[in-house]
């Protein structure tokens, strides 16, 4: 792309590092009409600041319109037909019972044949694989293969169980290690791979299918073996985690309408305007036709980024019937057929010089993310610490399970449980701290601080050596490190508007998932306004507003809350300008704060904004940004997704207990010191981390779901054999938060979501290393695998 | 405080599974249904012999946040599809649709109940509280309050189930300690993980409440 001529440039300076460490400032090429250069958050009236979150009042009240939540006259209920088999060809479909059903209004077949005999693998438009077959197959038990729609959902089971089919059954593999063995059944003859994002991260178009595994996507640089012979001290080991399901609260679910004038989708979505882009390719409808809304949004997780099959189907369904039709998921689909956290093998191998430089990084990774691909361990690897010689392979592993998804920072989890516990490992070979040994190969100011206090909060001085502790009940300390890129969204737009009595409403089809995205856009603009949050009225989650990121990849505030600064600094230029020659001040003059334009070299020349606002010609002013390129310029950049040259970073720190012998492992108290540029509403960003900390700590102790071997089904797929976290697992949490500040936009301000939850489980894994002096190599670490593994010590 | 407990719910009603056949269930059950049934035209006959419902749909009545709601129902609907379907209160979510999760908590005259899994019919004319009915004459309950202040929720799914659990233990027991308000909580999942300032949030509008 093409450098902006250089006198559409402003050249500011701008606050710049830790706040309270290193705050200094730099020189930045912004665009002329950004806003002023903002102020740390200590001098800052609403950023920086605690709002209430925007919708907390209809959320505790009931008020608050989740999805499945909507009524409309005529509403239609659908369900889904799901395979009962892991693998089987469909010899016929017949579905004239079913639409002879006196309640039935549509059925809908999603597996048939069609096209040509082409099965599409998943409905998600990223990674299409597809099979060429003589018939459509199921590939996997719970896979979609009809929807019926009806006046009431029991009508709608009644018509499922009326679609009869013929299948077929073949041999099938749901295991991992089974699924890599030489003459297992294979579950893709063929693939046709478009490059794009998996479940974990970037799929290469083109690599080659030998049996069930595709691959190596292969990395390196620098020269691995040099770099290990010239290691003095070297680890190795083989980490192996599980497939963890997101465990939205709310299903995934769509209300779809279709009509002669166009379609409106209302959906549990992480992305409004994504949603309608798929929905517009999809039933070719130009996009002034496809409207997408979601208010309440009960949890994604990485889940809920796409239409989906479910979307897909609903609005086929809404289309044949005439009528609305409302699909949720109930707990069992979701648990079966709404992603997850792919499972990973890796092994990982470091070489280090004796004052803890590393040499060299050797990976090699096995992922599964059932039919699938993508199911990489992540960057962190690569990126988290200096080190010239790297090399890694990846191979995705396909099995007869659903297709696995982005979950709350995918690759990046897995990633960091094997690298956080190898740097321990190499620490107490060379006799260093874990934290010295990290102080020496990680070049990140922010994480050092974040080392910094984290270890005084936690107590690490008084960490003992491993197993120290006396009697059955052992404690332990640990910490691991967090690396996220901070992604931006470079096509996201925002709009303010102030009406003529002086009322603010922000607007975009950004979504609020339950970070609070409305609450920091309702600040920011606020700032900016001179006005309190709560004064400011925001309305997103709607395609007809200006469009907005996905909530996905941490990406939503680093992306939205610059264009809705510079809305609303054009709303704050307009008003000025029309207070001007009331007050016999220049424009430039002028500024907003508490409720008032208020000139800055006379403060006793001010009116209220409302009365500014009362000044406008017409009845409302709009004005619309979108999102620049960082001022420093980005570090990577492709279609509309950009990141930014510095990273996010996070430490955390766990203290456990660990029963030996019952093998039960208490984390009693977890300390995360995180970065995210500038922090917007702090107590939102600690919510967000406890969230981060939570699932992590799942992911550590218990959560899995299993595949039977035997039948290919999950055998939990519910919330009760689905082991997750309560508040009796929950520990005692410390956020620590510190100002981050880079200079690369109106905002300065990144995500948090994603860096909170990539080193809980490795933080914990040390720590009970520190308790017990053995290593736990392979997720749960359930009772049943800390027994095992004190056994093997023993004996 | 709002409102008082008034006895315990018995476990032998709740359960969808010990559906109505044959009525060779518990007692209460029978006399939930007998209330259930009151002003039935096909219902006359030997009140002590068994009874047969359904399938088609029943008039019920049922006593929701202060306000007596006559419904036509099909037996084997819940409470929970009832209160978000024909009665429009859906602020009561279901997460899991079996007891494991706890959002569709509602109050039975008082206690946490899963509204999942009762059947609507067997409710019979105990007082039942949902997420709506917590704030009164427009004023949240102190438990919305701190739920608000100490952001104790982040997508809001679990949070009426919460609010609904933490405003009965604090009717049941004013000023609860840390370990009191954890096991009122401690069948509810949230996956947004809020415990802590849920927590936080019941202790605040206990502590509030003391002044």
């Amino acid at each position: 792309m093409a450098a902006p001529p250089q006198d559409s440039l402003r050249h500011e300076t701008v606050a710049f590092g830790i706040a309270g460490v290193s705050l200094t400032q730099v020189e930045r090429a912004a665009p002329a009409d950004e806003a002023p250069p903002l102020a740390p958050n200590a001098d800052l009236a609403q950023i920086g600041k605690p709002a209430r979150r925007w919708n907390g009042e209809e959320k505790v009240t009931g008020a608050a319109r989740f999805t499945g939540d909507i009524d409309l006259p005529r509403l239609l209920h659908a369900r889904l037909l799901r395979a009962p088999l892991p693998h089987a060809r469909i010899g016929a479909i017949d579905a004239s019972a079913a639409e002879r059903h006196p309640g039935v209004r549509a059925v809908h077949v999603i597996l048939g044949p069609q096209g040509g005999g082409t099965a599409s693998v998943s409905a998600d438009e990223d990674v299409q694989a597809t099979r060429r077959i003589e018939q459509p197959v199921a590939l996997y038990a719970g896979m979609a293969v009809a929807a019926v729609a009806a006046v009431t959902p029991e009508a709608a089971e009644q018509g499922v169980r009326l679609i009869a089919v013929d299948w077929r059954p073949l041999p099938f593999v749901v295991d991992m290690d089974d699924a890599r063995a030489a003459g297992a059944p294979v579950v893709f003859e063929k693939l046709d791979v478009q490059a794009g994002f998996g479940a974990s991260g970037l799929v290469a178009a083109g690599l080659p299918l030998v049996g069930n595994v595709r691959g190596p996507a292969a990395d390196a640089r620098g020269d691995a073996t040099t770099g290990f012979a010239a290691a003095d001290v070297v680890v190795e080991g083989e980490y192996r985690t599980q497939a963890q399901s997101h465990c939205c609260m709310e299903p995934h679910g769509v209300v779809a309408d279709w009509r002669a004038d166009g379609l409106t989708v209302y959906i549990s979505t992480q992305y409004t305007a994504g949603v309608r882009e798929e929905l517009a390719r999809a039933f070719g409808l130009p996009l002034n036709r496809v409207r997408v809304v979601v208010d309440a949004m009960g949890g994604g997780f990485g889940s809920k980024a796409t239409l989906g099959y479910y979307g897909l189907a609903a609005a086929a369904l809404s289309r044949k019937a005439g009528a609305p039709v409302r699909l949720v998921l109930d707990r069992q689909e979701e648990q079966v057929d709404s992603g997850y956290r792919p499972a990973t093998w890796q092994r990982l191998r470091i070489g280090a010089r004796r004052d803890g430089s590393l040499s060299a990084i050797s990976l090699l990774s096995y992922g599964s993310a059932g039919t699938a691909l993508g199911a990489g361990v992540g960057n962190v690897a690569s990126r988290l610490y200096a080190c010239a010689n790297y090399e890694e392979s990846h191979y995705d592993v396909l099995i007869n399970s659903g297709p696995g998804c982005a979950m709350r920072a995918p690759g990046a989890v897995p990633g960091a449980f094997a690298l956080e516990q190898a740097i321990d490992e190499l620490a107490e070979k060379l006799g260093m701290d874990p934290i010295a040994l990290r102080d020496r190969i990680d070049a990140s100011p922010a994480r050092r601080e974040e080392r910094r206090i984290g270890a005084e909060r936690i107590g690490w001085s008084r960490r003992h050596a491993p197993g120290a502790d006396k009697g059955p009940i052992k404690t332990g300390l640990g910490m691991a490190q967090s690396l996220w890129g901070a992604n931006v969204q470079i096509n996201s737009a925002c709009e303010v508007r102030v009406l003529r009595d002086g009322s603010v409403e922000v607007r975009s089809s950004v979504q609020d998932i339950g970070t609070g995205t409305g609450t920091v856009l309702a600040q920011v603009v606020a700032e900016e306004l001179g006005l309190r949050a709560q004064d400011v009225r925001v309305r997103i989650g709607d395609t007809d507003f200006p469009e907005g990121p996905g909530s996905g990849g941490s990406r939503a505030t680093a992306s939205i809350t610059p264009p809705a600064r510079n809305a609303a600094c054009k709303v704050r230029r307009h008003l000025c300008a029309l207070a001007a020659p009331i007050l016999g001040v220049e424009a430039d003059d002028l500024g907003a704060r508490g409720g008032r334009i208020v000139s800055r070299s006379d403060p006793k020349r001010a009116m209220a904004f409302r009365e500014a606002a009362a000044k406008m010609r017409t009845e409302q002013f709009v004005a619309i940004a979108s999102r620049a390129d960082d001022y420093a310029g980005f570090r990577s950049r492709a279609g509309d997704s950009a990141a930014a040259l510095n990273d996010i970073g996070g430490v955390q720190f766990a203290a456990v207990t660990v029963d030996t012998e019952t093998g039960l492992v208490r984390v009693e108290r977890v300390v995360a010191a995180h970065d995210c540029g500038r922090p917007i509403n702090p107590k939102q960003i600690e919510s967000q981390v406890h969230g981060g900390v939570m699932q992590g700590l799942g992911y550590a102790l218990m959560e899995e779901r299993i595949l039977d071997r035997q039948t290919g089904r999950v055998v939990n797929a519910d919330l009760d054999r689905y082991k997750m976290p309560g508040v009796h697992e929950a520990p005692e949490i410390d956020v620590l938060l510190i100002e981050n500040y880079q200079g690369f936009s109106a905002t300065d301000a990144y995500g948090v979501a994603e860096p909170a939850t990539i080193p809980t489980a490795p933080a914990i894994a040390n720590a009970i290393y520190n308790a017990i002096g053995v290593r736990l190599r392979a997720l749960p670490m359930n009772r049943a695998a800390t027994l095992a593994a004190l056994a093997a010590r023993r004996t | 405080m709002h409102r008082s407990v008034k006895g315990e719910i018995s476990r032998g009603a709740m359960s969808r599974r010990s559906f109505l056949r044959g009525t060779g269930a518990a007692a209460a059950a029978t006399a939930a249904l007998e209330s259930a049934l009151s002003g039935a035209a096909d219902a006359a006959g030997d009140v002590a012999g068994p009874q047969i419902v359904g399938p088609d749909a029943t008039p019920v009545t049922l006593r929701v946040n202060g306000m007596v709601q006559a419904v036509a129902i099909e037996p084997r609907a819940t409470l929970a599809e009832v209160l978000r379907g024909p009665l429009g209160l859906t602020g009561t979510k279901i997460g899991c649709d079996r007891g494991a999760c706890s959002a569709c908590t509602v109050l039975i005259d008082g206690a946490p109940v899963a509204s999942c899994s009762i059947l609507a019919i067997d409710v019979g004319d105990r007082a039942i509280t949902t997420i709506e009915g917590l704030a009164r004459d427009g004023a949240l309950h102190p438990v919305q309050e701190a739920f608000i202040a100490h952001d104790a929720l982040q997508c809001g799914y679990c949070t009426p189930g919460l609010a609904l659990s933490c405003a009965a233990l604090l009717d049941r027991v004013p000023h609860p300690s840390e370990a009191e308000v954890k096991a009122a909580i401690s069948g509810h999942l949230c996956r947004c993980g809020a415990y802590q300032h849920v927590v936080e949030a019941v202790l605040a509008a206990a502590a509030a409440g003391r002044g």
